[in-house]
């Protein structure tokens, strides 16, 4: 179990080494973020000064180890826009980002789990059709467009909820929905996928051979095992939902990390968004390095692998 | 005199296809009969019915089948009118089945305490502890060696022999009145094959029980049964003891399988076989299924469908060379 871990974790910290290259690269092909930090008919001189302040004077190999050195030190470095530490930004709108994606993710699991349950046991009848129109739609419908209609509906309409902002839990509500929408369209479909292959297997059949009841069969002996794959996904969606929410949080103005790199793309500072997309990442392979700890313990096959 | 432990009455389980027209007679017209320490064997080739006759006999179908007729007296109890709650409380109870896959029988999740206590839990409601303390010995009846420390194991550390006496283990823990084995040793190897045939009929003559042994291997039946079933096309085209049918079979097919095992004694190059293919079981054809395959085919067989005729007491043949023995 400790060398799994250790394995594992090896190959963590060499995936985030790739991802600081490939943001600290592709950042910089959006354009040269001085042009935004000066006046327009700045002097040469300005300009100079700006860039030798912000370090973009030097060689871009050069940019990247002194990134890489404060790095390791915890230090993801200064906004150019707000001039203040990125840690501190990101730490400020963490929690209205945390806070939607749990409500998002209890929302896309309240759902998507049952359903996709309902689904896989009544498979090619009513329910199963309705499910697989409710994955359709969640999967295709992108998250501004049921964003928007809810806004519509929600909002304008009914008057019942307010349209953007944050607050109360009101505010939260139609967000939420709007993010765990395609992740229950999703926990559903793979629910039910699992579950299916699972009914099929012999020991389902040597379950009911027990004579135990259909619920017992099904909740005991299937869900456990079609759980496996569903707890993987969940896990990797609730730290993409924490930074993909970037349409949700824009079209309904949520102070979350998501309009915090919108911001940043949108204002060339680098270093904002290399902080939210490291940390992001992080979050990303540490979750996986839970995720596969997680399994070893669900599963003991895994437990016992060398 | 009371009633056999097992009495099949013309039963019947088709296939129905999802738009109705496909029907596939998957058993047709089964009528057998075997008492407490009988061991049947059902015997036939692959897509002949046997499977389905044993999920039959336990009512745990595909939803594609159905159950269309017949009876099914377990002690004199019908079981097919029995609601799906009744049955509950024979399977694994009053009827158990081994499974013809050990590796894929087990549950990965549970611990083998767990999963061979389950059906005393769920049939005699014990205890998680004393169903426990009850699955060490039942491990200990199909010998496997320190049961103390494999409940708490997980099936896949268990070999595939040890994994089938688990599902032995499993089949008789509520101490069943009959026991179906499904093609119980296909994928063992040919060692731990007679071992565990020793074990079962060791467990069968402790238990007391009925054993319905289905297989395609005529080895098997020999050295475990004492009556005999041969399927064919869903039908049990001939049935009886098995020294009467093994001595002079009066279908067909029956002297052709057994025609077909290897012999050491003798001096053969080819193996022999059965010329032809089973019929299409959605499209059998007028007559007898087997007409088109048999050596000894006349036209009568291909007009009219052979009833049961009895050739010798306690054997059945449906077969026109057997007309005028009845």
């Amino acid at each position: 179990m400790r060398q799994f871990i250790a394995r594992r974790f090896g190959y963590s910290l060499l995936s985030l080494l790739l991802l600081s290259l490939t943001i600290f690269l592709f950042i910089r092909l959006t354009g040269d973020p001085t042009s935004l930090l000066t006046e327009p008919g700045a002097t040469e001189a300005d300009i100079a000064a700006v860039q030798q302040k912000f370090g973009l004077d030097k060689p871009i190999w050069v940019q990247y180890a002194y990134f890489m050195g404060s790095l390791i030190k915890g230090d993801l470095g200064e906004s150019f826009y707000y001039q203040t530490p990125v840690l501190e930004l990101y730490l400020s709108r963490l929690p209205n980002s945390l806070m939607l994606a749990t409500v998002a993710m209890a929302f896309s699991l309240v759902l998507g789990i049952p359903t996709g349950i309902l689904a896989a046991v009544k498979v090619g009848r009513f329910w199963d059709s309705a499910g697989k129109l409710f994955a359709l739609l969640g999967l295709s419908l992108p998250s501004f467009l049921v964003g928007l209609l809810m806004i519509l509906f929600f909002s304008v309409y009914l008057e019942w909820l307010p349209s953007s902002g944050s607050g109360t839990f009101l505010h939260l509500l139609m967000p939420a929905f709007a993010l765990g929408w395609y992740f229950a369209a999703a926990h559903m479909r793979l629910t039910r996928s699992s579950m299916l292959e699972v009914m099929g297997s012999e020991y389902i059949k040597l379950a009911r051979l027990k004579g135990l009841t259909e619920t017992r069969v099904i909740v005991k002996h299937a869900f456990k095992n079609a759980l496996i794959p569903v707890v993987t996904l969940a896990g990797i969606n609730m730290i993409n939902m924490i930074n993909v929410a970037v349409v949700v949080e824009t079209v309904f103005a949520w102070p979350g990390i998501g309009r915090l790199l919108y911001e940043g793309i949108n204002f060339r500072d680098f270093p904002v968004v290399q902080g939210v997309v490291i940390i992001g990442g992080s979050m990303i392979v540490v979750v996986n390095l839970l995720v596969d700890v997680l399994y070893a313990l669900i599963d003991p096959r895994i437990r016992l692998e060398k | 005199m009371t009633a056999p432990l097992l009495e099949l009455r013309n039963l019947s389980t088709h296939y129905v296809s999802a738009s109705g027209t496909r029907v596939v007679r998957a058993v047709d017209d089964v009528s057998l009969t075997m008492n407490a320490r009988d061991t049947l064997g059902i015997v036939g080739e692959s897509g002949s019915g046997k499977s389905t006759l044993a999920l039959t006999m336990l009512r745990v179908l595909p939803p594609a089948a159905r159950i269309v007729g017949g009876q099914m007296l377990l002690e004199g109890e019908d079981l097919v009118a029995k609601s799906e709650e009744e049955m509950r409380k024979v399977r694994g109870k009053r009827i158990a089945m081994i499974l013809q896959d050990p590796m894929a029988s087990l549950n990965p999740l549970f611990s083998i305490g767990d999963q061979v206590g389950e059906p005393l839990r769920q049939h005699e409601g014990a205890s998680r502890a004393s169903a426990w303390k009850k699955a060490i010995g039942l491990l200990k009846a199909v010998r496997i060696p320190a049961p103390e420390s494999r409940v708490t194991q997980y099936p896949h550390e268990m070999s595939g022999g040890m994994r089938q006496r688990i599902v032995g283990a499993i089949g008789i823990s509520c101490e069943p009145r009959l026991l179906i084995a499904d093609e119980p040793t296909t994928s063992l190897d040919l060692t731990i094959q007679a071992q565990y045939l020793n074990l079962l009929r060791d467990l069968q003559q402790d238990y007391g029980l009925g054993l319905i042994f289905i297989t395609h291997n005529l080895g098997i039946v020999a050295k475990m049964c004492n009556l005999l079933a041969v399927m064919y096309a869903g039908r049990v085209v001939e049935s009886g003891p098995v020294s009467t049918v093994f001595n002079a079979p009066a279908h067909p097919y029956t002297a052709a399988l057994l025609h077909s095992i290897p012999r050491m004694t003798e001096r053969r190059e080819r193996l022999s076989a059965i010329d032809g293919q089973p019929p299409d079981m959605s499209a059998l054809p007028k007559g007898c299924a087997f007409a088109a395959r048999c050596p000894r085919v006349f036209d009568r067989c291909r007009q009219e469908e052979p009833p049961v005729f009895t050739p010798s007491p306690g054997q059945t043949a449906r077969c026109w060379l057997a007309e005028g023995t009845r």
